[in-house]
Order: C-alpha cells, then sequence, then structure tokens
C-alpha cells in the first residue's frame, strides 16, 4: 500500500493521517508541570514503554508535563516519558528555530508512535539530556513517516518529516523503546565526551 | 584513591583483553576510560583505572608477558584537574599518498591556531595514508585554520577536510 498503511490501522479514518491539524499543545487544556529528568543508568530508560490509552486523562496530564519539561531545558528538542521515569510510549517534540530543521511541525505530542518508513540513512553526532557527558556518531533516516496518537483526542496521525525533525523523533521512539543513542553508535571509538564550550 | 595508567601492546591474539581486564578485576581495580585496537596487526591498549598500587598491578600483569609477546606498563598518574574550557569540535581528515611528515605539518598548524587534537589515529594501507582527528579549535578560527591546512596539504601532495563536529542535543 503506497500510504504505508496495513494490518491492523488499515481501516482508520484516512482524514485523520493528514498530519497534526490543528492540534496544538494546549488543546491538552492542563497546565504541564516540570518534571525532574533521569540520567543514565536508570532502569527506566532501558526497558520498553508501555503502550498507553492516547485519551487517558493521566495520558493527558504526561503530554503536558512534557511539554513542560522540554520547554524549561535549554537546547532541548524533544522529551520522552522514561526521561521523566515514566515507562511509557510517549513523546514531545519541538525542532522550531533549529538551524538544522527543514520540515518542522512545530511543538507536538506523540502516543505509541512507530516508523512506517525510514530511508535516507544520514551520520550525525548525537547528545541527550539523560546521557549528559557523552555523544556519540549514530546514522539516522533523513527521510521518515511516522504514525501515532494525538494526547487528548487519540486522534491517528501520520507525520511526513525530514532532516532534524527526523532525527528527532527517532530518537525518541527509541527511547520509548528502551534504547539509548549508546545503543547505536557507529562503532567502538564512535563515543565521545561531551565537551564544555567556550 | 590510587589513579594508574596501563598500556598493554604486543602481538595481537584472542582473548588479551579478557585477560588484562580479569587481572584488573581480581586485584579490585576499577577500569574507567580506554581504548584498544590493532596498529599494523599489533594489539595495543591504553587504560586508565582506580584501586590498587601500581607495583601490584604490575606484578599481577607480568605473567600476561611473559612469554615475550606483550609488554605491559603500569604508572600511577595524577587525576586531572579542572579542565579547561573546550573550543569548538571539528573533524580532521587528511588522506593522499605516504610520506614523512604528514602528521607534523597537519597537526603543527593547528597547535599554532591554538588548536587541541583531541583524538588521533591513522593508518596505512597500500600506499594510501589516512589521518583523522577530533580537534577543538578556539572559536572564529576555523576558517583560517582550513586555509593553512589546505595550502599545507598542496606542499603535502594530499587532501584535506575540516569539518563541524557539533553534536545535536536531542
Amino acid at each position: 500500500m503506497s500510504d504505508g498503511r496495513s494490518g491492523p490501522d488499515a481501516g482508520r479514518d484516512v482524514e485523520a493521517y493528514a498530519g497534526l491539524g490543528d492540534w496544538t499543545p494546549e488543546s491538552l487544556a492542563v497546565a504541564g508541570e516540570v518534571r525532574a529528568v533521569v540520567s543514565a543508568p536508570h532502569p527506566v530508560l532501558s526497558r520498553a514503554g508501555d503502550d498507553v490509552d492516547p485519551t487517558a486523562e493521566e495520558t493527558v496530564r504526561l503530554a503536558a508535563d512534557l511539554v513542560a519539561t522540554m520547554r524549561v531545558s535549554p537546547g532541548c528538542v524533544g522529551l520522552a516519558a522514561p526521561q521523566v521515569g515514566v515507562p511509557a510510549r510517549v513523546f514531545a517534540v519541538d525542532v522550531t528555530g533549529h538551524p538544522k530543521a527543514v520540515t518542522v511541525h512545530g511543538t507536538f505530542v506523540l502516543c505509541n508512535a512507530r516508523v512506517v518508513e525510514a530511508t535516507r540513512w544520514k551520520p550525525g553526532r548525537e547528545g541527550c539530556m539523560s546521557v549528559p557527558d557523552l555523544t556519540g556518531d549514530v546514522k539516522r533516516a533523513s527521510r521518515l513517516v511516522v504514525e501515532g496518537d494525538l494526547p487528548g483526542t487519540g486522534a491517528a496521525v501520520r507525520l511526513v518529516t525530514d532532516g532534524f525533525e527526523a532525527r528527532a523523533l527517532q530518537h525518541e521512539i527509541d527511547h520509548c523503546a528502551g534504547l539509548l543513542f549508546l545503543d547505536r553508535v557507529a562503532g567502538a571509538h564512535a563515543v565521545y565526551q561531551r565537551k564544555v564550550y567556550l | 584513591m590510587n589513579e594508574l595508567a596501563i598500556t598493554v601492546i604486543g602481538r595481537d591474539r584472542p582473548g588479551i583483553v579478557a585477560d588484562v581486564a580479569e587481572v584488573l578485576a581480581q586485584l579490585g581495580a576499577n577500569l574507567t576510560d580506554s581504548t584498544m585496537t590493532r596498529l599494523r596487526g599489533h594489539f595495543a591498549m591504553t587504560l586508565i583505572c582506580t584501586g590498587p598500587d601500581a607495583a601490584g598491578v604490575e606484578a599481577a600483569l607480568a605473567p600476561l608477558a611473559a612469554e615475550g609477546q606483550l609488554l605491559a606498563t603500569v604508572r600511577a598518574v595524577t587525576p586531572d584537574g579542572e579542565v579547561a574550557p573546550a573550543g569548538e569540535p571539528y573533524v580532521l581528515a587528511v588522506h593522499g599518498s605516504d610520506r614523512m611528515g604528514i602528521v607534523a605539518a597537519m597537526t603543527r598548524v593547528l597547535v599554532d591556531a591554538g588548536g587541541n587534537v583531541t583524538d588521533l589515529s591513522t593508518r596505512l594501507a597500500g600506499s594510501l595514508y589516512v589521518v583523522l582527528a577530533e580537534v577543538e579549535l578556539p572559536a572564529g578560527v576555523a576558517e583560517a585554520v582550513t586555509g593553512r591546512l589546505h595550502r599545507t596539504a598542496a606542499e603535502l601532495g594530499v587532501e584535506v577536510t575540516l569539518r563541524p563536529a557539533d553534536p545535536d542535543l536531542l
């Protein structure tokens, strides 16, 4: 199927796959609280997150908390539930204004997201708030199609993106699967001490 | 807490890393940062560990070197104090026909600009020589350094690229 939909999702509303629609973090109608970010080695970062009900109150609250925490963290373009200690498949992303971003969907939260198409793999050096002292070279798809559910409405969405936003999405989806960038580094000499810049 | 710098160099065979790590673990020496590679087929490992005194570690590693195929050295080092703020990160890549002085000339350009090499590997494959280095440069000098690297590379008859290695925080 050319749009990548098959299996259990094949019968979903086609309209729901158009993108984020009019969803914004304000749609959650909950004031998010800033949560503490956990660092590796912490077991919650290494276990697969659970599927969530995107319409459940606790999911909506978690989504709002992820956005709030992401917004107060300097340079943070994405944050996954395991990073705030919750083993759930929920993450927030916002690459707005990032110099490497091409396609930008603004601030959004996805539940139960999965990659359905990944092409044009490119290497890049990544850091992570939960691995504060190291960076690593990781190959990521620069052309990406992701499907997931929006918190609150529970609407199914299909996002087509590229470049930096695609890298951020793959990094966060990995967190939801219990994977860190360390699980994907290019080789034995592809992890570096993170440097404190002038 | 003793901090020890250990090198193990010699003829490669399967099991050296396991043997060395096992000796250190049995002594209660905690392996911290380490790197190991094969240099033209020779086993080469450098590591820092904390724990016991240098003499004890040297004695424990001695049996590994007894057959004359491996050389292990151990010495106490002083833990690094405050590390100076890093410059901007770049990756330097050089390749071309092998000749004397490529690493010397290219790294001298970096040093003269206030740069610092933090990671380096070189490989000779046939007549092809390859240099890869992680480099920190003071802010704002990259363009001038790139020009000087290209002039030096032209004199040596090799190719050079200097590219930013900024990590993306995700």
